[in-house]
């Protein structure tokens, strides 16, 4: 043990020093220690995890059996269009449940804990971000893995498909800190998950995630063209099945994405620090 | 240095409502600091503030050398907290809570786990450390809370009604662990309620009642501002009893009441009356199975306290 200055004052006599000295790049290790727990929590409870297992294969099923033959002719084809967007949208879902639980999460005695303990204000809610990003990859695994037993192929490489799933998730991190900082503002876990809905929902199917755009009303045509959401799902069509230009929505997908988290990350934690 | 912390001046609003209204507090290095008062008269509002979860609005508050909002990183340093709330993580064990809350103080992982099973060793809690804690009963939820707030081995450690909720036997085990604390140097600051907690442990103790210090003194000193300390006689022989009652009577000056157990006992405000009374029944050659001094309750120090002040306002 390091741990033998404790309570000795300093040489002046004035000042107590610390058990435990501090050691460098508190940040990331205090966020990583943060993200462990929120992982051991989510295997704890797995029944946190439906909205990335259920939820997107009766998403799938729904589309392909209900709609597929009606909007596409055939099952095969319209899998092969809609499986790319459709795990956008899931993984795009699943980072608004972050916001609920920290948001359940604060009000809790841990995390007055938290803040009485040396570490970086922002650290929990990074944990918090960086733990639920097991999320993401349940639904990716979940989705390409059903995806593929229905008869989805990969048009591409898997490293194309690799660099999608990479893109996907830092997507999602970013959006994350929108909810993160709904969670700190808004007073019920109920509320944030509401307003969860109320955003994502214009974001992720306000896309040509089901029928391509030029078969929708002009305003809606308006709307999918500036939508971020579509960019990031038609580079995952180009990077999965292949057919269609990739430099151009993948830069407009990083550059939404590193805009929203330049703008709710500092705002998630300055809220956060406010609650303190 | 003369205080492991200092609170001067503190003062703290929440919108209308006045939770701090100029309090002190202060204890030396290794002493408890008992903080009595009633639901709502600021107990937790001032804890928050030493321990950095609040800002104060005016006034200040140095633990350890350092000030609680210029210094915060180092006040977290050396201080730990158990809050009001239970303070663990429901889905961890015990030895995870503990090794999380090592890791977030700097130590190294393996550090963090071998202070975590001192500390469950230390606590009775090594057989459920691999437990979820909400499978943990109230008693010991407490004591892995208490464990918490020492894994940095701090200076400084508030409990905020630590035994709140708590059956007596529970209380004497959380009671016992505070104890061994302060025999190794640490510095507690103890919010209760019970007054009988504060008897118990404290060195001294601050009445605090709407955002004010009301008293401040040793559990003794107290008890004497509010004076009236009871001297009990029970004779030998019942049929002393007369004789008692007059010598009673003659060194108070009160009437002296009989509790129909053969025992007599009058209220004094004298200090040498016990010694006054002694000699006395000496002199009269009467013997005496029992014969005591009675200091008020701290249920009647505080009773009176508070009714003073009402007293003032009104």
């Amino acid at each position: 043990m390091t741990t033998t200055t404790t309570r000795e004052a300093s040489a002046d006599g004035t000042q107590f020093i610390a058990a435990v000295p501090a050691r460098p790049f508190g940040l990331v290790r205090h966020s990583l220690v943060m993200a462990r727990r929120s992982l051991i929590k989510t295997m704890r409870t797995p029944e946190q995890l439906l909205d990335v297992t259920l939820q997107p294969i009766i998403f799938i099923v729904l589309f392909v059996y209900l709609l597929g033959g009606a909007i596409a002719g055939s099952r095969h084809d319209y899998l092969q269009f809609l499986l790319p967007a459709l795990m956008v949208q899931n993984v795009l879902f699943a980072s608004a449940p972050t916001g609920v639980s920290l948001n359940t999460d604060i009000k809790t005695g841990v995390f007055d804990r938290f803040r009485s303990l040396p570490i970086g204000r922002s650290a929990p809610l990074i944990g918090g971000v960086l733990g639920d990003m097991i999320r993401f990859v349940v639904s990716i695994v979940v989705m390409i893995g059903f995806g593929y037993i229905l008869g989805f192929r990969i048009g591409t490489s898997w490293l194309e498909v690799i660099a999608r799933c990479l893109l996907v998730m830092f997507m999602a991190f970013c959006f994350s800190w929108m909810f993160v900082l709904l969670g700190m503002i808004v007073r019920e876990p109920g509320a944030v998950q509401g307003l969860g809905f109320v955003i994502m929902f214009p974001l992720t199917f306000g896309t040509n995630v089901l029928v391509p755009t030029n078969t929708l009303p002009g305003w809606l045509q308006a709307w999918v063209n500036v939508n971020p959401v579509a960019d990031a799902m038609q580079a995952a069509r180009g990077l999965m099945v292949g057919h269609s230009p990739v430099f151009e929505p993948v830069m407009k997908t990083l550059a939404w994405s590193v805009a929203i988290l330049l703008v709710f990350a500092p705002l998630a934690v300055r809220a956060y620090r406010r609650k303190a | 240095m003369s205080f492991a912390f200092q609170a001067t001046g503190l003062v703290k609003r929440f919108g209308k409502t006045t939770a701090l209204a100029g309090v002190d507090l202060a204890a030396e290095p290794g002493t408890v600091l008992g903080v009595l008062g009633p639901n709502g008269a600021g107990k937790t509002t001032a804890v928050r503030i030493l321990a950095t979860l609040l800002r104060p609005d005016e006034g200040r508050a140095v633990v350890g050398g350092y000030d609680v909002v210029r210094q915060p990183a180092a006040v977290r340093r050396i201080s730990g907290l158990t809050g009001q709330f239970a303070s663990v993580d429901e889905d961890l064990t015990g030895t995870e809570n503990l090794v999380l809350i090592g890791q977030l103080l700097d130590l190294r992982a393996k550090e963090a786990k071998v202070r975590a099973a001192q500390l469950l060793a230390e606590f009775d809690l090594t057989e459920a450390a691999n437990r979820p804690a909400k499978t943990y009963s109230g008693g010991m939820r407490r004591r892995l809370d208490l464990a918490a707030s020492l894994v940095g081995r701090p200076a400084v450690v508030y409990l905020d009604e630590p035994t709140t909720g708590l059956d007596p036997a529970k209380r004497e085990d959380v009671w016992n662990m505070v104890r061994s604390q302060v025999q190794e140097g640490t510095t507690v600051l103890l919010t209760t309620q019970y007054l009988e907690e504060a008897d118990a442990l404290a060195d001294n103790i601050s009445v605090i009642n709407h955002g004010k210090v009301i008293a401040h003194g040793t559990p003794a000193q107290l008890k004497h501002i509010v004076g009236g300390q009871t001297i009990s006689v029970r004779p030998a022989d019942p049929a002393h009893l007369d004789t008692v009652a007059t010598i009673l009577a003659a060194v108070s000056g009160n009437e002296p009441e009989s509790h129909g157990r053969g025992v007599l006992s009058v209220p004094v405000s004298d200090d040498s009356a016990m010694t006054a009374v002694v000699r006395r029944l000496d002199e009269a050659g009467i013997s005496v199975i029992e014969l005591s001094l009675h200091l008020p309750s701290l249920d009647e120090v505080f009773f009176t306290l508070t009714r003073e002040r009402q007293e003032v306002a009104a």
